[in-house]
């Protein structure tokens, strides 16, 4: 069910953890709020769950105004962090307690189980305790009791943060296969970018309680609305110039035709690293320099580079590497890279 | 010089992480030796002189003389009804307690620790103080105009059953909010996520998990109270009359060290007996908690 939140405000003592979010959830989407542990995220979460009652704005779903309501009432499923499954009681039983607190009748409630475990996989862990069950398995225990009930909306408190890699991608497809085909709408919160761009359908970046920007995962990394989110989402190569009659000038790279209608003064521009080129096939690129390599990292499909230019400027530069290719330059050597104006992005001062 | 790890064979190895264990025996040695001294074989001793002679005619008399076994009931029931006095005054405490924020409770562990500081004998006088026919809570109630006759507050067993839940109080509320200080506070917030009411929550979550704590708290004022002297032998004033009253008597009076010895066996096999079944009972709860 859609939700929407409209000026949240929520102060404890003098700091105000949520400083005025307005959010919009549509109707099946899955939205990550993104952001560093104390941008106020949990708080926005709690004050949508119930746990917590904001000071000022108002909570809607599905139009109705839930603000005030007590968490029972909202029939909204969560998923902590933690998974807060009961240990006392058996996976099929903490997966039953939602339908029994709706006093569903017993036959209905076996079904609707069974139902649910076949949906994580789990078919045959009824009778286990939770702590009989791996980390993974508990995760899908806590988002199969969060579903059972056919809540109207969905939250994910960083559900994954306590797996291991490998486990953490499968279990990412999967929330998100299930999401999809259940149409849940979803509100999950991260402070994994690459968490976040790999699941959501548009994900709201947070910081210093309130929303810096909004977009699809694409809009967000190609054009970040501020520093704050250019350096959050994804690696990036910040670079300081001033504007002149549509040109900045930039140390080590000269003249840099910008956009066209950028006002003169100062400017900050985004350059993520895997658009600077290295090598000989700079030659073409309108915009070159010359750089000392610091390090190398070898990542398997690409190699990560920290250049120095030669005017003290540091860049970072991701090299895709395919099996054939030459190794990636050592550290100490002398590179000359370049890029396409085009592959710029002019970050808004703010 | 050579590498010894190398040579070392593999049941060499076993016998110095032995040796390393053995070491944190040692630590433990002070206080196992004192213990042996001070109990276990005053015990043994106590075992041995209620069998004294080969006979045992002694168990035989405390078990078919009316008055022993009567008496022995009797303390059961008391220890039984000031244990769940003081489950049902614990609990809630416990719970606030762990719920408190700091100065909450840091008073209420003062309020709750002060009596430790205090001998049991000065809180038992106090008491009679207090409850006697003329006592301050009687004169308090007909000054109000509550009652018109005293109430019988003392030498009844109203009055040992107000001392003494008084003095075990604590060794109730300490282990229950031990226990809910381990409950995950996500689990009550995710149980009203999913549904159910604050009550509900608290019947189905906490409290169970709380069990491992309230079965510690039982058996230990359980344990205590059946034991207790002070208490009832002043406050009861010969009316209410425990089982360690009467193998006092019995030592004190006739000289009667033998049929002491094998009451406090009695007693001794009594306790055991419920320690045992108070760990049956929590059994589960304790094996479902993490």
């Amino acid at each position: 069910m859609q939700l929407s939140v409209t000026g949240i405000i929520r102060r404890f003592g003098p700091v105000a953890a949520l400083g005025g979010v307005d959010l919009d959830v549509a109707e099946g989407e899955f939205l990550t709020i993104l952001g560093p542990s104390g941008s106020g995220k949990t708080t926005l979460l709690k004050a949508i769950a119930g746990f917590e009652i904001p000071d000022e704005g108002a909570v809607r779903l599905g139009g109705q105004d839930v603000t005030l309501a007590p968490p029972r009432s909202r029939e909204v499923g969560m998923v902590f962090q933690n998974y807060a499954l009961f240990p006392h009681m058996s996976v099929a039983q903490n997966i039953a307690f939602p339908l029994e607190m709706r006093r569903r009748p017993r036959a209905e409630v076996r079904e609707r189980v069974a139902e649910a475990l076949r949906l994580v996989e789990l078919d045959s862990f009824g009778d286990r305790l939770p702590r009989q069950l791996s980390g993974g398995q508990q995760q899908r225990v806590a988002l199969a009791r969060a579903i059972v009930f056919n809540p109207r909306l969905l939250l994910l408190d960083e559900p994954f943060g306590a797996l291991d890699r490998k486990l953490r991608e499968s279990l990412q497809l999967e929330v998100r296969r299930l999401q999809r085909r259940l149409k849940l709408t979803t509100l999950f919160i991260t402070h994994d970018q690459e968490e976040a761009l790999i699941m959501s359908d548009r994900i709201a970046v947070m910081d210093k309680g309130r929303i810096q920007q909004i977009g699809l995962p694409g809009e967000l990394y190609a054009r970040p609305a501020s520093r704050f989110v250019a350096d959050f989402l994804g690696e990036s190569n910040l670079l300081e110039g001033r504007a002149r009659n549509g040109v900045a000038e930039l140390a080590g790279f000269g003249a840099v035709p910008l956009p066209p209608a950028q006002p003169d003064g100062k400017v900050t521009l985004l350059l993520r690293p895997e658009a600077l080129r290295i090598g000989a096939s700079t030659a073409a690129l309108p915009c070159r320099a010359e750089a000392v390599v610091l390090d190398t990292v070898f990542l398997g499909q690409s190699a990560k580079l920290r250049l120095q230019l030669d005017g003290g400027t540091e860049m970072l530069a991701r090299l895709p590497l395919r099996p054939s290719d030459p190794p990636p330059p050592p550290e100490g050597s002398r590179v000359a890279l370049g890029f396409a104006p085009e592959d710029l992005h002019v970050v808004p001062q703010g | 010089m050579s590498s010894p790890r190398a040579e070392t064979p593999g049941a060499n190895r076993r016998l110095m992480a032995r040796r390393r264990e053995a070491g944190l025996l040692l630590l433990g040695l002070p206080a196992l030796l004192l213990l042996a001294l001070v109990f276990a074989w005053p015990v043994l001793r106590l075992l041995s002189l209620s069998v004294e002679g080969g006979t045992l005619a002694h168990f035989e008399k405390a078990a078919l003389d009316g008055l022993y076994v009567t008496v022995l009931l009797d303390s059961l029931r008391i220890a039984a009804l000031v244990t769940a006095i003081c489950l049902a005054l614990a609990y809630p405490v416990a719970f606030w307690l762990s719920r408190a924020g700091r100065l909450g409770l840091a008073l209420g562990m003062f309020a709750l620790l002060l009596p430790f500081w205090t001998s049991v004998l000065v809180r038992t006088y106090a008491w009679m103080v207090l409850l006697g026919r003329n006592g301050i809570v009687n004169r308090m109630l007909r000054d109000a105009g509550w009652i018109e006759a005293p109430l019988p507050l003392l030498h009844n067993t109203t009055g040992v059953l107000i001392g003494m839940v008084h003095v075990l109080l604590p060794y109730m509320v300490l282990p229950i909010y031990a226990a809910l200080l381990r409950v995950d506070p996500d689990l009550s917030r995710a149980a009203e996520g999913l549904g159910a009411p604050a009550w509900r929550s608290f019947l189905r979550v906490t409290f169970p998990l709380s069990l491992p704590g309230v079965s510690a708290g039982c058996a230990l004022v359980f344990v205590l109270s059946l034991g207790f002297f002070i208490t009832p032998a002043l406050l009861g004033g010969g009316h209410v009359i425990m089982i360690s009253m009467l193998i006092e008597q019995q030592v004190r009076e006739f000289l009667e060290w033998p049929f002491a010895a094998a009451l406090s066996t009695v007693l001794l096999l009594a306790t055991l007996a419920i320690y045992a079944l108070i760990g049956r009972l929590t059994r589960g709860a304790r094996l479902a908690t993490p």
